[in-house]
């Protein structure tokens, strides 16, 4: 019987599959299509102090393998996020969550995880250090090591919760940045957001995102997401949740063999609503047919042959 | 609500200029209004297609779409007994019950383009219930122009502008409405933003106007396609693409 559980600082999880912040809303969407409980948890969006819109539209651009988004952090806010999205998710959703957390300053973030410590349906607090997509904070507390440290010590300092900094791939050397959060108490790691990345619609000759550049995901990422979680995972010493373009069963193991302790996915569950489904219920049988007994023994498995 | 299902191609034709029909056979149940759309996938591309429902009933849906880049030119190759994966049922649609248009004795179906075919089936549904709808279209040319029969077939009066003048009226689909002295009391709009919003400024009865954006999963998961009302944000692909008149919220430059 392939065993798929995993366990992250503490929490046990039926399988690694986590859909990524962003791509899954508050679960409710996807909770229309198959039973969210499947999952081994979920990342909701980012959440931030005040509410925003976020940037103008078009938003979304297709690539090859893939896609760019310039969202910007749509979302209600942290007080209607506990007012209104995770009581409507309790109905919905019964493991604990990963709550994604965005800020535009220190002390937003440390306003936001101090909230979010409270809620009793969050087992791990991930904090986004790497949205690309927004001006002032997002990106620029993620690439350089000093920032990313001094945003760690301060979410660590209100919350009991885990904490999990997500690294921005736009980055010289994300080996640095993953350190420092480490040495300044981070629980763990999320990686990668997206690549920074952009089109031209042919005809006008103008970009095709009103923001000119997006937040490249999907396919075309894996295997810069894939190296990314190798090279920290044999940097560090705290677990990871890799991601970035895992759409199959066999991504999700590809993923764990680089070091990665629960993966999460992302731009797949937009192209297929059943992504994450499919993948759960594809792992046993990968497992048997790669001889994997336990998925929690392959982690790191890249480095160890 | 929404389903995933695959569909067999039933037909795929020509039907004006880089203008195509297409009907697929296969699950329709979860379609529920004209002005819903289904978002298609196709082989090599990583986002789906979001097209407007033209008309459905039980087993069989169409579609009418122009080929505006590679992966709808890629569907326009396909063939009869090919194979799509829809996603059917998303958006809200026009709807002829729906706050002041349930009153309507006398509505005027408003098109630009591919913006048409979802009026198509809504003219069927206000003809069944005896208030056959004046529609006015636009295209850019004559070549570009299609279902002006269709629409008179189901009882409607037809006023047809095209830019060039090579077809009914000479100029947009809001100089179509004025010279045709349509006779009105609320109106249903679905077509590029510059035609919405002259019809916003141009039409004065109420009305609801069908939004297009560019989407990244079109049920609602990334908020990739979400636009400003008065009452808060909206998804065009969930809460829209239909938005009442009064609570639209122009974007200050587009």
């Amino acid at each position: 019987m392939a065993d798929t559980k995993v366990t992250l600082s503490g929490l046990t999880l039926d399988n690694p599959v986590i859909p990524a912040s962003g791509t899954f809303g508050f679960g409710r969407e996807f909770a229309d299509f198959y039973d969210i409980n499947i999952l081994g948890s979920f990342s909701f969006k980012g959440t931030t102090r005040e509410p925003r819109f976020g940037n103008p539209t078009p938003r979304i651009a297709e690539a090859p393998a893939g896609m760019l988004n310039s969202v910007g952090l749509q979302n209600p806010g942290i007080d209607a996020v506990i007012a209104e999205e995770l009581p409507r998710l309790r109905e919905l959703f019964h493991k604990p969550l990963v709550a994604n957390i965005s800020g535009f300053s220190i002390e937003e973030y440390q306003y936001c995880c101090e909230r979010i410590d409270k809620e009793d349906q969050v087992g791990i607090i991930e904090v986004n250090i790497s949205c690309p997509n927004v001006k002032h904070g997002g990106m620029a507390f993620g690439t350089s090591p000093e920032n990313a440290a001094a945003v760690t010590r301060a979410v660590k300092e209100v919350t009991r919760k885990p904490v999990y900094i997500k690294l921005s791939p736009n980055v010289t050397d994300i080996v640095a940045v993953a350190r420092a959060c480490e040495e300044a108490g981070a629980d763990g790691l999320s990686l990668i957001n997206t690549l920074l990345g952009m089109r031209i619609d042919l005809r006008t000759g103008r970009p095709i995102l009103a923001n000119t550049m997006g937040g490249l995901s999907g396919p075309a990422i894996f295997p810069v997401a894939l190296r990314m979680v190798y090279q920290v995972a044999g940097a560090v010493s705290i677990p990871i949740m890799g991601m970035g373009g895992v759409s199959t069963a066999r991504d999700v193991i590809e993923m764990m063999m680089a070091g990665a302790s629960a993966v999460q996915v992302g731009a797949a569950n937009l192209s297929d609503p059943y992504a994450c489904k499919k993948i759960i219920e594809d792992l046993p049988r990968v497992m048997e047919e790669l001889g994997i007994q336990s998925l929690s023994s392959i982690i790191g498995r890249a480095r160890q042959n | 609500m929404y389903k995933q299902g695959w569909f067999t191609i039933g037909e795929n034709r020509p039907l004006a200029r880089e203008v195509y029909r297409m009907t697929l056979l296969g699950d329709t149940s979860a379609i529920t209004a004209p002005g819903q759309f289904v978002n298609i996938a196709l082989a090599g591309r990583f986002l789906r297609r979001p097209i407007s429902v033209c008309d459905w009933r039980e087993g069989e849906l169409t579609i009418i779409y122009k080929i505006l880049g590679e992966g709808t030119r890629q569907m326009s190759r396909m063939a009869p007994g090919e194979e799509l994966d829809l996603l059917t049922g998303l958006g809200n649609g026009f709807g002829t019950r729906r706050g002041a248009a349930a009153g309507s004795k006398k509505p005027l179906l408003i098109g630009g383009g591919v913006g048409v075919p979802p009026l198509y089936r809504l003219a069927k549904d206000l003809a069944a219930e005896g208030r056959a709808p004046t529609v006015a279209m636009g295209f850019a040319s004559a070549p570009d122009a299609f279902y002006e029969e269709e629409f008179r077939a189901l009882g409607c009066r037809v006023l047809t502008a095209t830019a060039d003048g090579t077809l009914g009226t000479r100029g947009f689909v809001t100089d179509a409405i004025r010279e045709g002295g349509a006779g009105y009391d609320y109106y249903f709009a679905c077509g590029p933003l510059a035609m919405l919003r002259a019809v916003h400024g141009a039409c004065p009865t109420s009305g609801q106007l069908s939004f297009e954006e560019r989407m990244g999963c079109g049920f609602g998961g990334c908020m990739g396609c979400s636009c400003q009302t008065i009452s808060g944000p909206k998804r065009i692909c969930r809460e829209g693409p239909v938005l009442e008149k009064e609570e639209i919220l122009w974007p200050t430059q587009k």
